[in-house]
């Protein structure tokens, strides 16, 4: 009997739904797999030689890299990876055995959602929405601040195109919020 | 007030949670001898500077890292922010 179960995108559309309004598109990404790894106490260093051997980077404060798999600085010694969702579904159990006891591993995949934001004028419309200085944040900019009282991340992935991530649970409202900052500046 | 984190640049203070007096993280050894007459001063005891004063901030909208601020409390201007992890190391705590 087929699965009568049927997955639903944080919006709860059964495929992302994509909003263009005038020169901003804010596109629902559910193609993402997500897991937070930090050192455990004494053994940064060995979980930096792990990462390297494997492919994981392990970028700076404020910053995202992506080198096989992307990952973006959450806090000291802790990192969101990210992972293609096809092929990482099971996220943890893929990053676990590289790591082994050295680091801590927690599935994040399904805690948030993702939209990837393009727009002419980024720094105008982040303006509105946060006070993350967009202007200031090179490619590779990561950080998290408060969108609409919701703790999100940013991620800006090149000057046209932003990854925001915030709580899943609250993905209407967010998307709400993102709606209405790009009506703003129509 | 813009609060410059050590790692992340300068940050909105809205990002920010005030705890209080940086003596706060002088936590006496409960299970130690005389730990009540210890505990009764850290638990109420706060001097009330006008002036320059160390506190602990929580970037609870950012990286989530306990910061030790010294702000003067009657103009708000902030002199120096160091990690809370950083000052607590440098006096002999092992974490």
């Amino acid at each position: 009997m087929a699965n009568p179960l049927k997955p639903l995108t944080a919006l709860g559309n059964p495929t992302a739904q994509s909003d263009t309004i005038g020169a901003v598109t804010i596109t629902e990404n559910p193609d993402t797999a997500l897991a937070s790894l930090a050192s455990r106490l004494g053994r940064e260093a060995e979980v930096a030689s792990l990462a390297a051997s494997a492919g994981v980077p392990l970028p700076g404060p404020g910053r995202a890299e992506t080198a096989g798999y992307g990952a973006f600085w959450l806090g000291p010694e802790q990192w969101m990876i990210e992972a293609p969702f096809a092929t990482h579904e099971d996220i943890t159990a893929v990053l676990k055995p590289i790591f082994t006891d050295a680091a801590s591993i927690t599935e994040q995949t399904d805690a948030w959602v993702r939209f990837d934001i393009t727009a002419s004028d980024l720094p105008g419309y982040f303006e509105r929405l946060c006070n993350f200085d967009m202007a200031r944040a090179t490619p590779g900019a990561a950080t998290r601040t408060v969108i609409d009282h919701l703790g999100c991340y940013i991620i800006r992935r090149s000057l046209t195109l932003v990854s925001l991530l915030g709580p899943r649970s609250s993905a209407h409202s967010l998307h709400h919020a993102l709606v209405t900052a790009a009506r703003a500046i129509l | 007030m813009i609060i410059n984190h050590p790692l992340l640049g300068p940050r909105d203070a809205q990002e920010f949670i005030y705890l209080g007096d940086a003596a706060l993280i002088h936590r006496p050894d409960g299970m130690a001898e005389g730990a009540l007459e210890r505990f009764i001063p850290y638990t109420y005891l706060r001097d009330n500077p006008a002036g320059s004063h160390r506190e602990l901030w929580y970037h609870e909208q950012g990286d989530r890292s306990w910061l030790v601020v010294t702000r003067n409390t009657t103009t708000h201007e902030i002199t120096a922010v160091e990690m809370a992890r950083d000052v607590a190391r440098k006096e002999g705590r092992s974490k």
